[in-house]
């Protein structure tokens, strides 16, 4: 089956939540999908930077492909710290094997930002070849023969929290260190923190579709078509949390509620950043449906770039 | 292909580098000494400062509890409820009944989720042979797995993986349970300071008992027997990895509003003792640690921060906390020596079979199975079917639609400590106000007293002590030391 970007974007923001996107992932596009990107499964390497691999446990929330056939049918995790097999040094010595025989064609997942002070120190990821590698140095090596890197995660995306005001590790995004480092793979941000399995799988699936339909170059050249001005997916983060929230309505009727617990009426006078954040959680809601954090307490905005100093304090009154 | 950076000495050592210790949250490096097929010497480097503490200061009391979250995605409600007691405390918060228990509900159910996930999906690739694809292999050649063990074990194997699948929707039924209550999962919105900012509704915790009794199952149908079946196939694990047998326990899951009775009481052991818990006699070694040594000896309220990268002699970024000088281990088999609860009928009849142990209690299993490889996996499992009798009173006791919030008030001056057990061990969140804002926040997490280096005094952290006489009988496959430090949950 083929799926347009039209039909990804009506399925992402048209329907309600907990069916679209189990209908979207039919085991069906998985299928059509395998062999998209060089014949068999795309590798995937994905390293950790600073971060608390909390968008690695969130992607383990993947309900519709399970996990595990995404981890079996829809990609090849060669490198993952948190479940892969191997370790030590040859599993860092495998990760630079597969950057170079896939050149091109493998896809570079990054979770946690990249803290580039004390010459990298602050995140030192493995050894290979008897030498203590740290973030900095790993993206500087697999960046730039990756088809496209995924920046996973608030951090990853814009810098998050280990960039926040009082850091003193010169944490940074992947976007800026490519500027810096003149690195032109395309990125893909999915920021959250954590990001929505959805979200990531999504991406990823229309990623391998568009690839799959209209080669390598022109299909990536699709799916930054889809991107935003922060280089997030618009189907995901192409709308405003208040404009849709539930609570608008009492919004509009200015009735606010009073604390944390109350849940009768609009939550921006107790801190809900919902109006100035983009996202989908309205309708998509966590953890297969189950909630969100308006309905539990307030918004946040931690996919957005000024996260956390631009959403803090968090709490207002 | 050689497994590990190997150094060969003129001694007859070897040093083995492992880095990263995969499997884990956070970035760990060992380093082991190897000699006469024994680890001989250790070191533990964790190789990430983020510095939350720095970050912290400045900034409104109420939004540590979520930034504290993102230290650690797999355990993000511990760091919560770490913060939100420093900050009840710091505040003056009197948490209501309803609010205490409904934070023991979204705890106690990222407790299950972290115990299932560290045994299933980071340390059963020590022992079972999964499929023969990415993510898992590549793997060692030489293992040591079930399958290696003895032919007639396949179907053991092949079990395990099965419940390896099933674990992973298992651990996602309990992040829907957290979710309930908590918002989302990982990082929730529902543990604040003042209590917890979602009223339990009875369809709610129809719900959530409905997801439980699926988990309670998996406990002790799948999680609970395998252990011991894996644990017995193994028993040259239960001898070794013992390490200093000092541990020590904050308490955890309240069962009383004045916080003076929990599901596993604080403590401390060592020496072969028992002592009471007293915080004034936790102090913070960096002589070996990536910080100023102006900062070292210091009780982690008067503690500092200040990175100090390129400092000569260190080799880790993890702080080296100490009870009176002890260095201390922390996690399930702390907290289940310092509670001795009964063993579960399961564990009762296995170790009879298996081991001709009679034992009753935890404590039964005596010092030398209790603290080794094994017998922390055996901890583990028998915490997690221990608190499943908790949850189902805790779901009897909670009152739908009865307040679980109280607006806290941030005052000009205040200090506060939380104290509680991260489901990987011991954590402690110190907070002090002034002028409204935060003034100091300073953390001593699992991690910190598990994989710490060596203090001030040269005595070595708890992991690199568990690791001396690990057997290495290959150095081109030393197995078992990543299987010891993984036993930690570090």
């Amino acid at each position: 089956m083929s799926l347009s970007r039209r039909d990804f974007v009506k399925l992402c923001t048209g329907t309600v939540a907990g069916m679209g996107i189990s209908q979207m992932f039919h085991p069906s596009v998985c299928e059509a999908i395998s062999g998209s990107l060089n014949g068999s499964r795309p590798p995937v390497l994905w390293v950790q930077g600073s971060g608390c691999t909390g968008c690695s446990v969130s992607l383990l929330n993947s309900v519709n492909p399970h996990i595990k056939d995404l981890l079996l049918d829809v990609i090849s995790l060669e490198y993952h710290p948190t479940v892969m097999a191997w370790e030590g040094e040859p599993a860092m010595e495998h990760m630079y094997k597969i950057a170079e025989e896939y050149k091109g064609g493998f896809f570079l997942a990054v979770e946690g930002s990249i803290p580039v002070a004390a010459d990298g120190k602050y995140c030192i990821i493995g050894e290979a070849h008897h030498k203590e590698i740290s973030m900095v140095q790993a993206m500087k090596d697999l960046a730039p023969k990756a088809a496209a890197v995924l920046a996973l995660g608030t951090c990853a995306a814009y810098g998050g929290i280990p960039a926040a005001e009082g850091s003193e590790t010169g944490a940074m995004s992947v976007r800026d260190f490519f500027a810096q480092e003149g690195i032109a793979t395309p990125v893909v941000n999915i920021p959250g923190c954590p990001p929505h399995p959805d979200w990531i799988v999504g991406t990823v699936v229309v990623a391998l579709e568009a690839i799959k339909t209209h080669g390598l170059a022109a299909g990536l050249g699709e799916v930054v078509k889809l991107l935003d001005s922060e280089g997030r997916p618009t189907p995901f983060f192409g709308e405003n949390i208040h404009d849709n929230c539930p609570y608008l309505p009492a919004f509009d009727d200015d009735k606010m509620c009073k604390t944390l617990s109350d849940k009768d009426g609009c939550r921006m006078e107790v801190g809900c950043k919902g109006p100035s954040t983009m996202a989908d959680c309205y309708k998509r809601k966590w953890n297969n449906g189950i909630n969100w954090c308006i309905d539990n307490a307030v918004c946040i905005g931690c996919v957005e770039p000024d996260f956390p100093d631009g959403k803090s304090p968090f709490y207002e009154m | 292909m050689s497994s590990c950076k190997r150094v060969a000495g003129a001694t007859g050592k070897t040093t083995l580098h492992i880095d990263p210790v995969t499997r884990i949250e956070g970035h760990l490096k060992a380093e082991v000494v190897v000699e006469g097929g024994k680890v001989v010497d250790a070191k533990l480097s964790g190789g990430m400062f983020r510095g939350f503490e720095t970050i912290l200061r400045g900034r409104d009391p109420r939004d540590s509890s979520q930034i504290v979250q993102r230290i650690c995605g797999v355990c993000p409600t511990a760091h919560a409820t770490a913060s939100v007691m420093a900050q009840d405390a710091a505040m003056d918060t009197k948490v209501t009944t309803n609010g205490r228990i409904t934070r023991n509900l979204i705890f106690g159910a990222n407790y299950l989720q972290s115990h299932i996930l560290h045994f299933y999906h980071l340390a059963a690739q020590d022992f079972v042979q999964g499929p023969d694809s990415a993510p898992f292999v590549p793997r060692y050649k030489n293992s040591d797995l079930l399958t290696d063990r003895n032919k007639g074990l396949a179907a053991v194997n092949a079990a395990a993986v099965d419940q390896y699948v099933e674990a992973l929707t298992v651990r996602q039924v309990c992040h829907e349970m957290v979710a309930m209550f908590g918002g989302k999962m990982p990082h929730v919105q529902g543990i604040v300071a003042g209590g917890s900012s979602e009223i339990p509704t009875k369809e709610r915790l129809i719900e959530y008992a409905a997801r439980f009794d699926l988990v309670k199952k998996f406990v002790i149908e799948k999680y609970l027997p395998v252990v011991y079946l894996v644990g017995s196939q193994y028993k040259d694990l239960f001898a070794v990895g013992q390490g200093h047998r000092a541990c020590i326990a904050y308490g955890v899951f309240p069962l009383n509003d004045a916080m003076t009775e929990f599901m596993l009481k604080p403590g401390v052991y060592y020496n072969g003792q028992d002592h009471a818990l007293d915080p004034a006699q936790i102090h913070e070694d960096v002589k070996y640690s990536w910080f100023d040594d102006s900062t070292t000896g210091l009780h982690y309220s008067k503690g500092q921060t200040k990175p100090n990268p390129h400092k000569e002699g260190a080799y880790s970024f993890v702080k080296a906390p100490r009870y009176n000088g002890v260095a201390c281990e922390v996690g399930p088999l702390a907290r289940m020596w310092i509670e001795n609860p009964p063993l579960s009928p399961i564990g009762q009849k296995a170790l009879k079979e298996h081991f001709g142990l009679d034992a009753k209690r935890f404590r039964d299993l005596g010092e030398d199975a209790a603290f080794s490889l094994m017998g922390r996996h055996v901890a583990r499992a028998e915490e997690t079917w221990y608190m499943l009798d908790f949850i189902e009173s805790w779901l009897k006791e909670v009152k739908p639609g009865e307040e679980t919030y109280v607006k806290p008030e941030i005052p000009d001056t205040g200090v506060g400590t939380g104290f509680t057990e991260a489901p990987r061990g011991s954590l402690l969140h110190f907070l002090s106000i002034k002028d409204k804002k935060i003034d100091n926040y300073q953390i001593v997490s699992a991690t910190l007293w598990n994989c710490n280096p060596r203090d001030d005094k040269g005595q070595r952290g708890p992991v690199e002590e568990a690791l001396i006489g690990i057997p290495v009988p290959d150095i081109e496959n030393p197995v078992n030391v990543a299987r010891l430090i993984r036993a930690f949950d570090p």
